[in-house]
């Protein structure tokens, strides 16, 4: 079989393209980003033939996915992980109806935090809390494989499905097999179903029901699927794990020239619970080898009362694992001693930079210039300018989620008199800054806000949103704002640093909000 | 090969590291090797610190490369690499471009003093001034990376074939760019 190299995000991708995906919405953002990337680019040259989006938000490409989904198509739905936040309460509820069109989703965490801010989320707490069937595959093959089996799944039981991913796995590399792409319909049709598609009570509490029935059902499913195996020979120490952890595991075993049995789990919720059982009696250590929060140590302990069993009490919560944190947690447990040659170095840190020629250069040089840095308090949101954070700029006084840094803003002026200045990029302001604008207007607070429009969504690398000029019939920033009622607007491109600092100066004294558009192109625009 | 062979390349975010895994990983996929790879991409390459890891063998699991257990270590900038010196083991080589992107409020580390510490795990290390080479020879430095690597292969550094890693470039380099590629391998094998 023909075989090439991929990206694990790529491989989803393939494994959706295999399955005949018809239908695929996403917000970009790192880890994960590839994969819309990838459509993009197939989309643009005629590759893929369905249709394809970058949504507004991960919520809106959820909601544009369920729609598809009842029209008949075969769906797929990509983010990272604080995409899931964004589109839980969109998710929660097409577990309740179920699909029409299979419907996977794609989701991409970031131990480690390689490329977040905000937290170090572990999304499969939504696989409880949403009821959602999730695969976790370890590397790229198992990406394809897992994408595919996961449509299986979701045609059979009219149910979404989650395939979740690390960035160890997501930015992983490896030859994959490549089978054929079949060819696909591109429209599908709704069907009026009320039944099964609007969620009002009483009808809703049949609808959970239902859902913990299929539940059951797909475990039956699980409990003999060839994605939860056992390698390795008899022993009274036993691992389980799953995803990237799995790979250390065995790169372990190897090193230390040991063969235990190991459960590789792949489907973990619902978790193949009788495998388990069978896999861990008799045993007398039981090593449960899983990134963030233990999750299947927890149900491990739930079924076993007398195996010794280790987990979070050997490997960290906290951030991603490596080889070495895998084969130390089991050179423990087997009583070896391992040797490793470490030296200590005090580097430098480099911190990652703002490209030259970057217009926020220019932003931040204007904001110091205009502005009492002690006193002021700087707001952060999501985007390349997060980098006001580091040196030299070091003008970020709080940074939590996408389009936050308004609403907080908001809060902030209404509690304090202090004088506040807020960024936000064009893309952020379009996913989840608008609403919050709004509700500074209607709920009167001055926050001065900076929209550092660089006409892209840069940091996920230059996807394309409303108000970039690459995007036919883009939607002007100035026009929204103003619809929203804002008085104090004004648009200037930073290169003009006097307009710009004075307008700083004046609009931070405002009795309402002001806003200004700070709008000159990223470097990579003009480049392309 | 026996045994799987591991690579650390360091270096910081646009000087090509990417590139120069896909060319590694597509030379392995020509020679029928299993072969595991991991990279960042993000806010991440934006500049800062970046490291890829390539592994090739037989059987491959980890995409990461274990502490002390790396065969070469490329350095693409001279002061990066030593955030990769617990790689090495005594029989791991440094190939290390000679040349410093200076971090910013900070005293650059010179190349002496690198080497004295990379010493500590491994004696064998190649100070090479690629970019400099590149940039008097071809007009440009970028392809400092293809010289470090095409010199690998003809030193026998690398268990790849030169020939592999040539195919593998014009496979990953964009078309417009393969001739400035292809003159930087034939360099390092004059040089090699």
């Amino acid at each position: 079989m023909k075989k090439k190299i991929l990206l694990g995000n790529e491989a989803i991708v393939q494994g959706a393209m295999e399955s005949g995906v018809q239908f695929v919405s996403t917000f970009p953002g790192t880890p994960a980003s590839e994969i819309g990337n990838t459509f993009f680019k197939m989309s643009q040259n005629k590759e893929f033939k369905g249709y394809f989006e970058f949504s507004v938000n991960e919520k809106i490409a959820m909601e544009a996915g369920i729609g598809a989904s009842l029209s008949g198509l075969k769906t797929l739905v990509a983010m990272k992980h604080f995409g899931l936040n964004v589109c839980s309460e969109a998710l929660i509820p097409f577990l309740y109806t179920g699909t029409k069109g299979p419907t996977v989703i794609s989701v991409a965490d970031d131990p480690n935090c390689w490329s977040s801010a905000q937290s170090e989320q572990n999304s499969r707490g939504y696989s409880y809390l949403a009821h959602i069937p999730t695969l976790e595959p370890s590397d790229p093959q198992e990406c394809k494989d897992f994408i595919k089996l996961a449509f299986s799944l979701s045609e059979k039981f009219k149910i979404p499905v989650m395939v979740r991913t690390t960035t160890r796995v997501s930015h992983q590399k490896m030859p994959v097999e490549i089978q054929s792409i079949p060819k696909i319909k591109t429209t599908g049709i709704f069907t009026r179903d009320i039944k099964r598609f609007v969620t009002m009570p009483p009808r809703v509490l049949e609808m959970k029901k239902e859902l913990l029935k299929k539940i059951e059902e797909i475990s039956k499913i699980t409990e003999k699927s060839k994605i939860n195996y056992i390698s390795g020979s008899k022993n009274k120490t036993v691992i389980v794990s799953s995803g990237i952890s799995h790979l250390y595991v065995m790169e372990a075993m190897q090193e230390l020239k040991i063969n235990l049995p190991v459960l590789k789990i792949g489907s973990f919720y619902p978790l193949p619970k009788e495998k388990l059982k069978r896999f861990i009696k008799g045993a007398k250590k039981i090593l449960v080898v899983e990134e963030l929060e233990p999750y299947i140590e927890k149900e491990i302990r739930e079924i076993s009362s007398k195996a010794q069993i280790f987990g979070k009490n050997l490997l960290p919560e906290t951030g991603e694992f490596n080889p070495e944190t895998v084969i130390s947690a089991i050179a423990k447990i087997v009583n070896k001693k391992i040797k490793l040659k470490e030296i200590k170095l005090n580097l430098p840190k480099r911190f990652p930079q703002l490209c030259p020629g970057c217009p926020y250069w220019l932003i931040f040089a204007a904001i110091k210039k205009a502005l009492p840095i002690k006193t002021t308090i700087f707001g952060g949101d999501i985007g390349c300018y997060m980098l006001a954070g580091f040196p030299p700029h070091s003008i970020q006084d709080y940074l939590f989620c996408m389009g936050s840094s308004i609403g907080i803003a908001h809060g902030i002026k209404k509690s304090s008199k202090q004088k506040l200045v807020t960024f936000i990029g064009d893309g952020t302001f379009f996913h989840a800054g608008m609403p919050a604008l709004v509700n500074a207007v209607f709920n009167k607070s001055n926050p001065l806000i900076i929209i550092v429009d660089n006409r892209i969504t840069a940091m996920t690398g230059h996807q394309p949103n409303p108000g970039a000029p690459i995007t036919p019939n883009g939607i002007k920033i100035e026009n929204i704002v103003k619809a929203f009622g804002v008085k104090n607007l004004k648009i200037i491109d930073p290169i003009n640093q006097k307009e710009f600092i004075e307008t700083i100066k004046d609009f931070s004294n405002k009795k309402e909000v002001s806003v200004i558009i700070a709008r000159r192109p990223c470097v990579f625009v003009i480049k392309k | 090969m026996n045994k799987n062979f591991n690579i650390v390349i360091t270096g910081t975010g646009g000087q090509g590291l990417i590139t120069l895994l896909k060319i590694i990983s597509e030379a392995a996929l020509l020679e029928k090797y299993d072969i595991k790879t991991s990279e960042l991409h993000g806010l991440s390459q934006r500049g800062g610190s970046v490291e890829v890891h390539i592994r090739f063998g037989k059987k491959i699991y980890s995409p990461l490369v274990s502490k002390n257990k790396a065969d070469l270590i490329i350095g693409l900038e001279s002061q990066e690499v030593l955030r990769a010196i617990n790689f090495a083991n005594s029989k791991t080589v440094f190939l290390i471009n000679q040349h410093i992107i200076p971090i910013p409020f900070e005293k650059p580390i010179s190349e002496i003093e690198t080497i004295k510490k990379l010493k500590m795990q491994s004696k064998n290390i190649l100070l090479i001034p690629a970019s400099q080479i590149c940039q008097q020879e071809l007009g440009k430095s970028v392809t400092a990376g293809i010289y470090l690597l095409s010199f690998a292969s003809f030193k026998k550094i690398i268990p790849l074939k030169s020939q592999s890693i040539l195919s593998a470039i014009k496979q990953v380099v964009p078309k417009k760019y393969f001739e400035e590629n292809k003159k930087t391998f034939e360099l390092a094998k004059k040089n090699g």
